[in-house]
């Protein structure tokens, strides 16, 4: 009869041949047990949601009753700004109606506006450093895999495994294994800009040493992906240093402030079908 | 320990991550609170603890977290059960010694992790992160001890029973 000691180290090592088992079986496809995935973030969703409703509402009550100094001088400089943008609104809405009227002199076609549907982030990575994020929006909202996320200065990131019901995980741009079709808007380089880089966490990748990219560009999705809708701003160029082979190194700053998302919006056209796209 | 408190101990060290991950987004937790229950539960209960909590942790971490399901769970299980081992020969019962188990254990799985993770997809290994959890771990894991003796029957540091048989 063997020792219960001894059962505990047969038993360690079946489980770590088990685990290399796995591993192995997602290498090739990169897939993942989708069973799995789909059954922690189904029974795990509700737990997160109730967390993040508790931290949210310990949250509310401090920066709703505790951290209310400097109120009254933020709410008059609000105030000021408020009414300096009400006056820019009016000279944008009269461009606006300007450029109204070219388009329907030009007879062209006005693009259509993104459906999307609003989502809260209900929690972080579960391991860090991972770069992904839940919202409390899944299969039940229409959202499927591989619809992009998206904020109000620039794109999130992207719907990754199979939906829940009510939720849904979104791997962020600046992850180590995302990517997107991107240009750079001034002189309209294309690239593919890919997360992980560090510190800032974006480069753009594939873009020739002779092409013009200065410090400072803006760098906007460029829709090739079939994931990210065209235009949507990604980051500006933080250095463009001529490469050791073809391609230059350019390193991009998101303008997506991570540290504070908090809502998103999904797009929810669904992602035209390419092999590999956006990952 | 028993299986139920085990399994509500990395339920709600997930849910805290998670929440605390929230608050980071795009930047780097510097606890891993998954890890420390793994680390917890194989000193206080042994390898067989260690080797459960690791496995069951380290694959719920990998699949709400997005990359390959078990490499967390490779990484813990393994950590896990070598922290029981080290729990069941030596005598770790002060604050030093654990905050040094701690640490060691965060790095163990770092390298385990990150090295799987750079063998398959040629991941480079976040050195000044993974020091900085290992210290993150090594408080939060002291701290979890000093709140555990505080609370009668939850914590009974285990004596030293000779090792494993051969």
């Amino acid at each position: 009869m063997l020792d219960i000691r001894q059962r505990t180290g047969y038993l360690f090592v079946a489980v770590m041949l088990g685990h290399l088992i796995l591993i192995s079986a997602q290498v090739p496809t990169k897939s993942g047990p989708h069973v799995l995935q789909a059954v922690a973030l189904g029974a795990f969703s509700g737990v997160q949601r109730a967390a993040a409703g508790l931290a949210g509402g310990l949250h509310a009550v401090w920066t709703g009753y505790v951290d209310l100094r400097g109120v009254r001088e933020e709410n008059d400089a609000l105030r000021r700004q408020i009414g300096e943008l009400q006056v820019r609104l009016q000279e944008e809405r009269a461009l606006a109606q300007r450029a109204a009227g070219f388009e329907r002199l030009l007879g062209l076609r006005r693009q259509m506006t993104l459906p999307t549907i609003a989502a809260e982030v209900i929690a972080g990575d579960a391991t860090p450093g991972f770069h992904t994020i839940t919202i409390d929006r899944g299969a039940r909202d229409g959202v499927t895999r591989d619809m992009a996320v998206i904020g109000p200065t620039g794109i999130i990131g992207r719907v990754i495994g199979e939906p829940v019901a009510n939720a849904a995980q979104v791997q962020l741009i600046i992850g180590k294994n995302a990517a997107a079709g991107a240009l750079v808007e001034r002189s309209r380089v294309s690239g593919v800009i890919v997360g992980g880089a560090g510190d800032p966490p974006l480069l753009l990748e594939y873009v020739s040493n002779l092409a013009d990219v200065r410090t400072g560009d803006l760098v906007v999705t460029s829709g090739i992906d079939g994931i990210y809708p065209k235009g949507f701003a990604i980051g500006r160029v933080e250095s463009a240093e001529a490469g050791p082979a073809l391609y230059r190194v350019i390193r991009v700053r998101p303008d997506v402030d991570f540290s504070t998302v908090e809502e998103v919006l999904v797009v929810l056209a669904a992602p035209s079908t390419g092999p590999g796209a956006g990952s | 320990m028993k299986s139920a408190g085990l399994a509500a101990a990395v339920v709600v060290a997930l849910a805290l991550q998670t929440t605390l991950a929230r608050f980071t987004i795009g930047g780097f937790t510097p606890v891993d609170l998954v890890l420390v229950v793994v680390v917890f539960a194989a000193l206080v209960g042994g390898p067989m603890t260690g080797l459960v909590a690791g496995t069951a942790g380290g694959l719920a971490q990998d699949a709400l977290g997005g990359g390959l399901v078990g490499i967390g769970g490779f990484a813990k299980t393994l950590v896990g059960f070598v922290v029981g081992v080290i729990g069941a020969q030596f005598i770790v019962a002060q604050p030093i010694p654990r905050f040094v188990v701690f640490f060691l254990a965060t790095l163990v799985h770092g390298a385990c992790f990150f090295g799987l993770y750079a063998l398959i997809e040629s991941r480079g290994f976040a050195v000044g992160p993974t020091l900085t959890q290992a210290v993150g771990n090594g408080l939060v894991g002291v701290a979890a001890f000093q709140i555990a003796a505080i609370l009668p029957g939850l914590a009974h540091a285990r004596r030293p029973r000779g090792g494993i048989r051969r």
